[in-house]
């Protein structure tokens, strides 16, 4: 349950990275159409990802909520970065990489891909 | 005063020993037994400056540390107190401090874990050149290991492209080592001591030396399935999209140190490993026994 849980999620974000606007939760279902979604589900799933800090929720027309993603894929994946390369000042045991291969310049262009929201 | 003069020495001995051990080649030789004497090395440290502490003010009832603890409290409650008690408190807050530090430490670990799982679940593909591993696509090479009950090993698209396949099966095989063996434990008393002390430079230095050798004991896994030449090169690689700009850091001094010792430093004979083992059994014993009978 956890892991189809996690795919869902995945899925969901994907949706929202691709539209690049806020979406309401039957636009969602829709565009998931082929896993036979309930709307209650995708539901759940936002919320989930709304409470993990992934996703926004903001009030639409009517009583619908729409969901954005806070942060783009690159702006996530330009952070696991700079977590992999211990440049985030968290300690750095958390994770162990097999060799450290960054310059400084790297690594600005990389907190600079967060930086530009 | 005689729990306080062999604490005293024991913790003298380590403290001499610690700064030429984290500069030692010897134990590249052997990383298991390197990483093991560290951690047995830094028990009898801590266990040491505790013990010495207690142990000079608990002199005056000329009784075993935990039986004279005992009496020390007993009268410290009904206010007969001596100035020799500052030693005892310093040095019951001093292993409250340590105690506290590490589990600070481990959660703050968890913590960035957890959220770098969230993350990663989201972002992170498979993919069928790398099996067992998460890709991420982003061009500069990396790959780590998220350790925890379920460890997950992690490579960028860059560094995909950038291994052949069989230096790839031994990072691979590196970072899977990592997760199987929890070296993120072995790292973790070390890091807990430098959030402690972070002015002692010896903390420091032996820190680096076990983050080494926890490399060179992945390493020594990795290429006894896969080869030490493909992990070499492997290495090579990640330092070659480098380019060398100023001084070596550490990390680079590290890698330098892993190639050499892939290059071929034969292993430690087995009676110089047991041997390493039971003296260090023998230095953590000395405190243990003070703090403990």
């Amino acid at each position: 349950m956890v892991n189809r849980l996690g795919e869902l999620e995945r899925a969901a974000m994907d949706v929202l990275w691709d539209r690049g606007e806020p979406v309401a939760v039957r636009e969602v279902v829709r565009a998931l159409a082929d896993r036979d979604l309930a709307y209650t589900t995708v539901m759940t799933v936002l919320n989930r990802l709304a409470k993990k800090g992934f996703v926004r929720r903001e009030a639409g027309e009517g009583r619908a909520w729409y969901y954005a993603p806070v942060a783009s894929r690159e702006e996530y994946v330009a952070r696991l970065m700079l977590d992999a390369l211990s440049l985030t000042g968290d300690r750095e045991t958390a994770l162990a990489h097999f060799a450290q291969s960054v310059t400084e310049p790297e690594a600005e262009a990389l907190s600079q891909a967060l930086d530009e929201r | 005063m005689n729990a306080a003069l062999h604490v005293a020495g024991t913790l003298a001995l380590c403290t001499v020993v610690a700064g030429p051990l984290a500069g030692a080649r010897w134990v590249w030789r052997a990383p298991r037994t390197g990483i093991l004497l560290w951690q047995m090395l830094g028990l009898t440290w801590v266990m040491s400056v505790v013990g010495l502490l207690l142990a000079l003010g608990l002199a005056p009832y000329d009784a075993p540390i935990p039986v004279a603890l005992g009496r020390w409290a007993a009268d410290a409650v009904r206010g007969d107190v001596t100035p020799l008690a500052v030693l005892v408190v310093l040095g019951l807050l001093s292993a409250l401090d340590l105690v506290i530090g590490l589990l600070w430490t481990w959660w703050s670990v968890l913590r960035v874990r957890r959220r770098h799982r969230d993350v990663l679940a989201l972002v992170a593909r498979r993919d069928d050149a790398a099996p067992g591993a998460l890709v991420l696509d982003h061009p500069h090479v990396v790959a780590y290991c998220v350790p925890g009950a379920r460890s997950a090993v992690v490579l960028s698209s860059g560094a995909l492209s950038a291994l052949a396949k069989d230096e790839l099966d031994a990072v691979l095989g590196h970072e899977h080592a990592h997760g199987r063996e929890r070296h993120d434990l072995v790292l973790l008393p070390f890091s807990a001591l430098c959030a402690v002390l972070p002015r002692v430079r010896l903390v420091r230095s032996a820190a680096q030396a076990v983050a080494l050798l926890v490399e060179m004991r992945a390493d020594e896994s990795a290429s006894l399935r896969h080869g030490a030449l493909p992990l070499a090169a492997a290495l090579r690689r990640f330092g070659a999209v480098r380019p060398p700009e100023g001084a070596l850091g550490a990390a680079d001094i590290a890698v330098e140190a892993r190639l050499d010792r892939l290059a071929g430093l034969p292993p430690l004979p087995p009676v110089l490993r047991w041997s390493v083992l039971v003296a260090g059994l023998v230095l953590v014993s000395t405190p243990v026994s003070f703090l403990v009978f």
